[in-house]
């Protein structure tokens, strides 16, 4: 197994920073744009985006929540492993909002397809715009893009991507990694 | 650890601490589905679920068919009363009918303890005990347990009393199993004649005065008089029952502390509990009732997903 830096601590920040102000040159105000952060891996950078924006641009009360797909896979039963679900936690409706959906890497698109049919519980937002921290763009199995994306990256399938959050991992960096 | 270690749920004597464990951390996630506006998830929308009720049952029916329904889930139902049952098919029979009509999961009760467990060996599907006799009630032992957790944070450590006809509860039976994998203990309370004689070999204290089972407890678990079991009398009167085995409000007040009172329904009001026990906020009875339909999505999802698929 070899792993190769796509992006150290300083060029993560560097993105974070783009993504946050691409955010805010189509939502301005983010009075009626919310957040969701899609379990498990999309949460850390849903977090790190609303805080970068409450701070550094002063933006207040970004709504954010948690949209676990677990339940709307189409895999079920498909992998000889049990389907283990995370914490969903939206608390408010969705109806006629601009929904952001923040992942950390957008692959063969089909979590973001269960993610809209999963929000769907919620209201029925005006717009879904989605936001990749990786776009892996030749992997699709779905017609599914990225309205924002902190890098591309072309990469064959047994390669894996692994994005790193200090949080959770220790470090923000992001790897390519050859099984 | 995110899958079960059986197949089949016939009973909780069958299931590890870690399955319940499972099983509780997959229904906080529905717990949170079916608080939603929109109550259902896709999880289950190629799996058929046939509910073969071979005995009476409202609540547990009810409970099932939601909790199958809420999953997306193809579900037929089956009474015994308006069936071949009665015209003489035997079991194994009845049920290879239903299964060649592609059914995936079969949700049981049965009046003869052990007929889910005998049908597991004789059939390819995968069963859940909805009750089976006087034996097991795997569900709803999951679910007080369930909600005994929700109330008090944890089952390990507490004191729970079964107070009532131990003797023909299939609820007593998998409680007792429920709670002591999970580290409570256990006491039951009744007249002598309706406590098992070997209750005592299961690990279970045996108390006979409700006031001191009521001192000693956390938790109360109030089950209900099944006369419809009773093929002599087990008490002179049901008035006299009452008297010594009801529980009532000024019982409760006078405790020197809060427990919680639990009671798997139908309740017989006025007999095992007065109303206003029923109705006090130390009662947990309806959130039993709430709590059932997540635990049962929960063991759907956990078993259906131990489904092997046909290779299409």
């Amino acid at each position: 197994m070899s792993q190769k830096v796509l992006l150290n601590t300083k060029e993560v920040q560097i993105t974070l920073h783009r993504l946050a102000c691409q955010l805010l040159e189509n939502h301005r105000t983010f009075n009626n744009t919310v957040f969701i952060g899609i379990q498990p891996r999309g949460v850390y950078l849903a977090e790190r985006l609303k805080s970068l924006l409450e701070t550094n641009y002063k933006i207040k009360d970004i709504r954010l929540g948690y949209l676990d797909i677990t339940f709307y896979r189409d895999d079920f039963r498909r992998s000889n492993k049990t389907l283990e679900a995370n914490k969903t936690d939206i608390n408010f409706i969705v109806e006629n909002k601009k929904v952001v959906f923040i992942d950390d890497v957008l692959y063969t698109g089909r979590s973001i397809r269960a993610a809209l049919t999963a929000i769907q519980s919620f209201g029925r937002p005006s717009k879904i715009e989605l936001l990749a921290f990786i776009d892996r763009r030749f992997s699709r199995h779905l017609p599914i893009q990225p309205d924002y994306s902190g890098l591309q990256v072309d990469s064959i399938n047994e390669e894996k991507v692994k994005v790193c959050w200090m949080e959770n991992d220790g470090e923000d960096a992001v790897y390519l990694i050859n099984k | 650890m995110n899958e079960l270690s059986v197949k089949h749920l016939l009973g909780i004597k069958y299931i590890t601490e870690a399955d319940i464990q499972l099983i509780f951390k997959t229904a906080d996630h529905f717990k949170e589905v079916i608080n939603r506006s929109i109550k259902k998830v896709p999880s289950l929308r190629d799996i058929t679920i046939s509910n073969l009720f071979f005995e009476s049952s409202t609540r547990t029916r009810l409970s099932f068919e939601l909790a199958e329904k809420r999953l997306s889930a193809d579900v037929i139902n089956f009474s015994a009363s308006a069936s071949s049952v009665n015209k003489g098919e035997t079991l194994i029979d009845t049920v290879n009918n239903i299964l060649s009509m592609k059914v995936d999961m079969v949700v049981m009760r049965h009046p003869n303890p052990g007929a889910g467990v005998f049908l597991s060996k004789h059939i390819k599907a995968c069963i859940i005990n909805a009750g089976d006799g006087t034996h097991e009630h795997p569900t709803q032992a999951l679910l007080d347990c369930y909600s005994i957790r929700e109330r008090l944070g944890d089952v390990a450590g507490k004191n729970v009393v079964i107070v009532g006809d131990i003797l023909h509860s299939r609820v007593a039976l998998s409680n007792i199993f429920a709670l002591q994998k999970l580290g409570a203990t256990v006491k039951v309370c009744g007249p002598k004649t309706l406590l098992p004689k070997y209750i005592g070999n299961l690990g279970v204290g045996i108390e006979t005065n409700l006031r001191k089972a009521l001192q000693w407890c956390d938790v109360a678990n109030m089950l209900r008089v099944q006369n419809e079991r009773m093929d002599i009398s087990y008490f002179p009167s049901t008035r006299e029952y009452t008297q010594q085995f009801g529980l009532n409000k000024a019982m409760l007040d006078s405790l020197d502390k809060e427990i919680v009172v639990m009671h798997p329904g139908p309740i017989n009001r006025g007999v095992e509990i007065t109303s206003d026990v029923a109705d006090s906020k130390q009662a947990i009875i309806l959130e039993q009732v709430q709590n059932g339909v997540a635990i049962r999505m929960a063991v759907l999802y956990l078993l259906a997903s131990k489904i092997e698929r046909d290779e299409d």
